[in-house]
């Protein structure tokens, strides 16, 4: 059979069932997937509620559109189970020649992300639009290299990232309304605020693990979201804060009127509205660099090294006496610091911030860049971010199907590699030469 | 001569589960003393409790004669005290070096080099797979790592909790062997837990009996051997 030959390497497997068997075996388990589709379609698709012309409500059945997803359901089981040669599929952790070919790009794509991303103001054909998704994805790279060190390197899953994107951008936004605070003073200021609550939420979760961690900073990222709704006296509650402060470069401001002390007047340009988005831009990728450069240089050090065994056995730590308690609490604190410094970086670009800006679909976003990158992967949280940021916007036009076809592609990503693009870990340190080691066959550690 | 490890009617455990009743026993300098128990004897629980998690609800626990119970787990640790747990516990997707490195995180000062090379020197197979992934190596390399990974923080009392398990007969006997060298060469005093009695108090000077939490029997390795006791309770079912 031509299907079974080509599953690769996995699929030579000595028990192989005989071609016959194999398609009664597939035919049963695209029955057994159809019948869990109708379950779902039944309810979701088939039935539908309208306004009836009475004004109550009407029941409408769809039984075509359900019997159509069904049959679409059954086809592609069927299809994949032949495909793949077993019941399911049996995922690519193994190291095979295409994990190398991964490597060794990898190694070359981060110098070549980092030009590309130096010089694009100046390439031609960059404008307005495409430094401003620049900045956007930018913007999430950073969140997700900072979320990265709590979840990917601490293994501390984190549902509640978000409470500190907005910590960072209330507090400039506050300390600008209030005090009449510079840029420049509040981003330290905002992450050392965030690093705080981290702190704050660390010490509630210190015993918590896995999924009852998740639901805590869940529940915190949402408490932080109410309050700033709610204490409308003080954050402006649900119509948020207008009026944020532009940066300044230095000093100088950027401004229209191109006089003396604005940055075209002092540097002799001509004024343009762009000065300020390449301005941004350089910003934000300065910030983003400096959350990889800290992480990878921490990473090398005791501390680093204790975060990726915290992630891999609690109790062993323990039993090595590493200080479990300052080891988490390092880790949500520098983590929620690179989120308070995106957060400022943020209310300064939009002058505008709202608690709307910070609901838990942009936490799941980030965690999905942190997991689909591969978990502890700086160049694959790069690149998650740069495919799923850079995609919302590119597949714009598709309109409601947008989230379908990215659910979709997740799901794909996390079946055919499912410890994210790139799975494979490099020693931080080594004696003599240095062999990076892949993900495959060892479980999370428990 | 003051006992290095001495455990003093401790009582411990976890909720309402009472995992330690009143537990007493002691180590000298030197020694190698071997605890020995059933399945959910409390053997574990003792060696945790002695690291300072659980904390014991009773009794006190003194380490080279200054009393450490209820420090903080990771200050008791830089006390010249080193485990390697049950299970092994190794970090699998670090690699062996990495692994080792993180013994001597409790080591406060100094350079790690030296211990590094007693445990190449103790275990050479170790030294051939440093840049493998630790959760790749064989279940007796594993055991290796752990131990060795104990011994990076240069430890005057080693916790061993069951290192035997799940190990073939040949390498069970490759790693006393080396608890063993380790102690008549370098002195080290040794606390072993195993459910393996007949190789654990041959190699032991003194022996302890856990029972559901209590020490029942104490006396030298052999002569607890010797015991019809022992014999029918630790040794039946095709022991050696
Ligand atoms: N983390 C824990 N929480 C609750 N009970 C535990 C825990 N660890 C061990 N126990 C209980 O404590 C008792 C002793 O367990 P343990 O010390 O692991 O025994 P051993 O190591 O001798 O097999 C057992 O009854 C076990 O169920
Ligand atoms: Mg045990």
């Amino acid at each position: 059979m031509s299907a079974s030959d080509r599953g690769g390497p996995q699929a030579r497997d000595v028990n192989r069932p005989r071609p016959s068997s194999r398609l009664q075996l597939a035919l049963k388990d695209a029955l057994v997937a159809t019948a869990v589709a109708a379950a779902l379609f039944v309810p979701l698709v088939a039935l539908r509620t309208d306004i009836g012309a009475g004004g109550g409500l009407a029941l409408r059945f769809r039984w075509k559109e359900a019997a159509i997803l069904c049959g679409l359901v059954f086809l592609g089981r069927l299809a994949l189970v032949l495909w793949t040669g077993r019941r399911g599929l049996r995922p690519s952790t193994a190291p095979g020649p295409w994990t190398d070919r991964l490597q060794q790009a990898g190694r070359l794509a981060a110098p070549a992300f980092l030009a590309v991303a130096l010089v694009l103001p100046a390439i031609p054909g960059i404008d307005r639009y495409e430094l401003d998704l620049g900045i956007l994805v930018l913007t999430y790279v950073m969140l997700g290299w900072g979320l990265n060190i709590v979840v990917g390197l601490a293994g501390l899953l984190d549902l509640g990232y978000v409470a500190f994107y907005a910590v960072g951008a209330y507090s400039y936004a506050l300390l600008a309304q209030y005090f009449g605070l510079s840029f420049w003073i509040c981003l330290p200021l905002a992450g050392i605020f965030a690093a705080f609550w981290g702190i704050l939420l660390g010490f509630p979760v210190l015993r918590l693990r896995g999924d009852y961690l998740a639901i805590v900073t869940l529940a915190f990222g949402e408490i932080i979201r109410v309050v700033l709704i709610n204490w409308a006296s003080f954050t402006g509650g649900p119509n948020g804060i207008t009026g944020i402060p532009r940066p300044s470069f230095f000093g100088l401001p950027f401004s229209m009127a191109g006089g003396e002390g604005t940055f075209a007047g002092f540097f002799g340009l001509e004024p343009s509205v762009s000065h300020r988005v390449i301005f941004l831009y350089y910003l934000i990728l300065g910030l983003a660099l400096l959350t990889n450069w800290v992480t990878i240089r921490l990473r090398r050090q005791p501390l680093g090294r204790a975060w990726e065994a915290l992630r891999e056995d609690e109790i062993a730590c323990r039993a090595l006496g590493i200080n479990v308690t300052t080891t988490k609490l390092s880790a949500f604190a520098l983590g929620a610091m690179f989120g308070g410094f995106a957060g400022a970086f943020f209310a300064t670009r939009q002058a505008f911030i709202s608690p709307e800006s910070f609901t838990f679909i942009e936490s799941a976003i980030i965690l999905a860049i942190v997991v689909l990158g591969g978990l502890g992967s700086q160049i694959g949280v790069a690149v998650a971010a740069l495919v799923l940021i850079g995609g919302f916007e590119v597949f714009r036009g598709l309109e409601e199907w947008r989230m379908l076809v990215f659910g979709g592609a997740m799901v794909v990503i996390m079946v055919l590699r499912p410890r994210g693009l790139v799975g494979t870990r490099t020693p931080s340190i080594a004696l003599g030469k240095k062999r990076t080691i892949s993900g495959d066959l060892v479980g999370e550690g428990r | 001569m003051t006992p290095l490890l001495e455990v003093d009617r401790v009582s411990a455990g976890y909720g309402a589960v009472q995992a330690l009743a009143e537990v007493s026993l002691h180590v000298m300098p030197g020694e190698i003393v071997t605890l020995i128990g059933a399945n959910g004897a409390g053997k574990s629980t003792l060696l945790m409790t002695i690291c300072g998690d659980p904390k014991p609800r009773m009794g006190r626990i003194l380490l080279g004669g200054e009393d450490i119970t209820g420090e903080a787990t990771h200050l008791t640790m830089r006390r010249g005290l080193a485990q390697s747990p049950e299970g092994r516990r190794i970090f699998p997707r670090m690699s062996v070096y990495e692994n080792l490195l993180m013994g001597a995180e409790a080591l406060v000062k100094g350079d790690p080099k030296p211990q590094l090379e007693q445990v190449f020197t103790l275990f050479p197979r170790l030294k051939e797979r440093l840049a493998q992934r630790g959760g790749t190596l064989s279940g007796g390399e594993q055991q290796m790592l752990a131990i060795g990974r104990a011994l990076m923080s240069k430890p005057k009392l080693l916790l061993l909790d069951e290192p035997s398990l799940g190990l073939a007969p040949l390498v069970v006997r490759q790693i006393f062997g080396a608890i063993r060298a380790l102690n008549a060469e370098t002195g080290l005093t040794v606390l072993l837990v195993e459910q393996n009695a007949n190789q654990a108090l041959r190699l032991a000077h003194r022996g302890y009996v856990l029972v559901n939490g209590r020490i029942t029997m104490e006396g030298e390795g052999l002569a607890l051997l010797a015991r019809p006791e022992i014999r029918d309770a630790y040794l039946g079912g095709g022991h050696g």
